[in-house]
């Protein structure tokens, strides 16, 4: 047929200007990319990350090597000369009630706090994990039995359950006590973020297809539905291990954390508060170290949140 | 054309672009074109991402996200509506231009009933003022949109309509206030076949009572020439050629529209013949079907589900009626039905993913229910599936080499260098670069994951391949691509395809036999040249017609 036979109406467009590709070519970036990569990527991207990834660092040295920070001994070079001093060279912050040197203590202290965090993180993602990807993938009555377990010890404020175990275990008073009694009963939030996006994962296709080549359902679990379930997992994580610091303090305040003997933000905030007016400094810096710690960490996990969740990033 | 007729809508120069992260933005149409009369019908053809549905919503200015205008007019009865403000916009949205969604099942809100919806409308657009007119307006759009008693299913709820009543529904409040031009948006693309036709010919009639000017988006050049006087084909954010529907269609002339035209699966067009040295002819005579052993066969297969209908008791529901067919080893047999019909739970018996209530499948001489553990492994080997969705049935965090490993790591074939050596050699089978090994799911195209799916399939060298709606998700020229992969790599391979499909156009270009479902029977069995010349069922008859385009004759 000739060209000849077009109607006036017929528009074409000039050919040079309109370009026909080989139909779906691969057209790939230079960088591989997936979620992961992805994230990662774009986490680079943000101030924040560098802002809190810095701070987090920071927290973990001083808390692995607090005598690079200060040579002075928190708890024996006290001297009641000094209670509530002002700050002097070689002491910035000044001095507690006792006369312990307040920068030392912080710096101190920062183990105590973070290893309550990890302790507490490790076990609720141990627990989260295994309750929440069983219930999740295996359902029915598997499921039903789990997350009932689950909803009594989510039903109880884990705070108050802890100053209950506290009480009952006082005489055993230490770091792994402490870090059990929180995290009894804080891995049900872990479980519940798991188990629904498990719940999502396992009706996608790829696990049918994964199925249907002949991949043991255990395998499915471990290879395919975990992987694409963690995202959200790392999110509360991460923020969970500063709710557990900001709880250790909270008990330490209340007295039924950690003895006295030990060196903790919490108990110090809480020893500072009856000198509260005549000498504000040794609750205020304490507090400050316990905030800016929580923050980090609670950035991190934003930053993380944001770099994992497409739609999120869209928007900005 | 008349040419003394003054346009509707005239697009000048249209630009339509998203901003991207970093204030870069990204242009979806480049300077678009096109004219409207009154009471016309024009379609708007085109692949994902051509940018035609994009055109549709910059009309209205319901662009989604960051997307804008960046450059050009639309004038709509005298006014620009790029330079329209809010409030002026919304004056002419409903009153003057209606629009229908995509998707009716996302389109009505769940939480109020229909009737709610369609009074909401009516108030929105100054139909009627008072309790009694708004309600009474509203009953006649229910009417008008082909609903009977429609007074009583004003209280309804949209889950208790079917998608072809919600769309009706979705055309009716379109249609309210007897707008000058409807935009349809893919009105029937998340539809059944059948369903489809009928609505596509209630929006014609409707149009055509009422002479309001239509623009259709579709991504189907049969169903645009069948309902449009006139076309505009898109490819990426620019027209290429526009113009009558039967001409484009007889006669295109851009090298795009030339390869649509081909593409298009038509009832004219013939089962594909592989170029390729074939291990055995693909296209038997149907006695050579008849005397070839066959790869499955399936007797009375049965599946009842139970639908739980109270606390304590549920109602068994026949998904699968005793359905029994063979598949002669070597050829392709359709399963054709529309949703609900019972295809994918056959398949998925097969597949051993649903456990049949009764019958007996044999695979290749082997009673598949009495098959142990291991035989079911061993079984495996033998047929491998690729599923619909290229989207989902990739895992996004493994790569494309670990991917297509799989089944044989899985089945424990081979050392780890031997599988890589084969992954390589099945990249080459489906016509994919080896850089890609290494890439994962997401930086690939849908028919590009759809071929990684196919290696995967035939990594075990099966004989037989479940393809479950493998094509349905793909753009035209795609699809047409994936089709002449899998005829080549059947004739090379003397693979027995079972090819599930709701889509009778698609069935035509490979399959040797067809079997028609319909609510879990199989109603007719036969080769496709007699399916399609000499149907003998009402419903093998109306899945037919509800091809779009069959009445078109296409050139190319």
């Amino acid at each position: 047929m000739a060209n000849n036979k077009k109607s006036p109406d017929h528009y074409v467009a000039p050919f040079d200007e309109t370009p026909v590709d080989v139909i779906d070519a691969v057209r790939v970036d230079d960088k591989v990319s997936n979620l992961w990569l992805d994230a990662w990527r774009d986490m680079r991207k943000r101030p924040m990350f560098y802002i809190s990834g810095v701070l987090i660092l920071l927290v973990i040295v001083v808390a692995l090597f607090p005598t690079l920070f200060t040579q002075v001994a928190p708890d024996m070079d006290c001297q009641l000369s000094n209670s509530n001093g002002a700050p002097e060279p070689g002491h910035i912050l000044g001095y507690t009630k006792q006369g312990c040197d307040i920068f030392s203590r912080i710096v101190h202290g920062t183990s105590t706090s973070l290893s309550v965090g990890v302790i507490v993180v490790v076990l609720t993602t141990v627990l989260g994990i295994i309750f929440g990807a069983i219930a999740g993938f295996y359902g029915k009555w598997i499921d039903a039995a789990l997350s009932r377990v689950g909803d009594i010890f989510f039903a109880i404020p884990y705070i108050l359950a802890a100053v209950v175990v506290m009480s009952v275990f006082s005489a055993y008073r230490n770091v792994w006590i402490i870090s059990l009694a929180i995290g009894i009963f804080a891995w049900p939030s872990t479980a519940r973020v798991l188990r629904a996006e498990i719940l999502r994962v396992k009706n996608s296709d790829f696990v049918m297809a994964a199925t249907a080549i002949g991949v043991s359902r255990f395998r499915i679990l471990i290879r395919h539905v975990m992987p694409n379930s963690l995202a959200p997992v790392i999110v509360v994580t991460t923020i969970s291990l500063a709710a557990a610091i900001v709880a250790e303090a909270t008990l330490s305040f209340l007295g039924v954390g950690l003895p006295t003997t030990f060196m903790s933000w919490g108990n110090d905030i809480s020893q500072a508060q009856s000198d509260l007016r005549t000498a504000p400094q040794a609750l205020i810096y304490p507090s400050i170290a316990l905030s800016i710690t929580v923050l980090a960490f609670i950035m991190m996990g934003e930053v993380i949140r944001d770099a994992l969740d497409p739609r999120e990033r869209a928007t900005r | 054309m008349n040419d003394s007729k003054t346009p509707l809508l005239r697009i000048e120069d249209l630009s339509v672009g998203f901003q991207v992260a970093g204030g870069e933005i990204i242009p979806a149409v480049k300077k678009l074109n096109l004219e409207l009369m009154p009471g016309e019908t024009l379609a708007i053809v085109g692949e994902s991402g051509s940018g035609k549905s994009t055109t549709a919503h910059a009309i209205i200015n319901l662009l989604p996200g960051t997307g804008r205008i960046t450059g050009g007019r639309i004038m709509f009865d005298g006014q620009d509506l790029a330079q329209a403000s809010e409030a002026e916009l919304e004056a002419v949205r409903g009153k003057n231009i209606g629009f229908v969604p995509q998707d009716p099942m996302s389109n009505l809100n769940p939480v109020w009933s229909v009737g709610f919806q369609v009074e909401e409308t009516i108030r929105a657009n100054g139909l009627a003022k008072t309790k009694q007119d708004v309600r009474a307006k509203s009953i006649e759009v229910l009417a008008q949109a082909g609903l009977t008693d429609a007074a009583s299913r004003m209280k309804q709820f949209p889950h208790q309509f079917s998608g072809g009543m919600r769309q009706r529904v979705l055309i009716g409040i379109g249609l309210a206030a007897n707008p000058r031009l409807l935009i349809a948006d893919e009105p029937t693309s998340a539809l059944d076949v059948t369903v489809q036709r009928g609505i596509l010919d209630h929006l014609q009639e409707r149009t055509a009572n009422q002479d309001t000017a239509v623009i259709l988006i579709t991504h189907d050049l049969g169903l645009a020439a069948e309902r449009a006087e006139r076309l505009v084909v898109m490819y990426r954010g620019q027209v290429v050629e526009s113009g009558p529907s039967r001409e484009i269609l007889e006669n295109p002339q851009h090298p795009y529209t030339k390869r649509l035209v081909q593409a298009a699966p038509s009832l004219s067009s013939r089962r594909l013949v592989s170029g390729r040295a074939s291990v055995k002819v693909s296209s038997m005579s149907t006695k050579q079907i008849a005397d070839a052993d066959s790869a499955i066969e399936v007797k009375d297969l049965t599946k009842v589900f139970a639908i739980r209908s109270g606390a304590f008791r549920s109602t068994p529901l026949t998904a699968v009626d005793q359905v029994s067919f063979t598949v002669p080893r070597g050829t392709t047999t359709a399963l054709v039905g529309e949703s609900g019909s019972g295809k994918s739970t056959v398949a998925k018996m097969l597949l051993g993913l649903e456990k049949p209530t009764s019958g007996s499948i044999v695979i290749d001489g082997q009673e598949v229910d009495l098959l142990g553990k291991t035989d079911m492994k061993s079984l495996r080997r033998r047929m491998q599936p690729v599923f619909q969705d290229p989207y989902g049935s990739l895992d996004p965090l493994r790569s494309i080499t670990a991917t297509i490993a799989e089944p044989l790591v899985t089945h424990k074939v081979g050392t780890r260098a031997e599988r890589q050596a084969r992954v390589l050699e099945l990249l080459d089978q489906v016509s994919l670069p080896r850089s890609i090994a290494g890439r994962y799911p997401g930086e690939l195209s849908g028919g590009q994951r759809q071929r990684v799916a196919v290696a995967r399939a035939l990594a075990l060298r099966p004989d037989i391949v479940i393809l479950d709606e493998a094509v349905s998700a793909l753009d035209v020229l795609v699809q047409a691509q994936i089709l002449e992969l899998l005829n080549d790599l059947q004739s090379e391979y003397g693979l027995t395809y079972l090819f599930i499909t709701h889509d009778l156009a698609v069935v035509r270009l490979i399959a040797d036999r067809v079997c028609v479902m319909n609510k879990g029977r199989i109603v007719e069995a036969a080769t496709t040249q007699e399916v399609f010349d000499h149907p003998r069922e009402e419903y093998t008859q109306k899945l037919l017609d509800a091809i779009p385009g069959a009445t078109v004759k296409f050139g190319a």
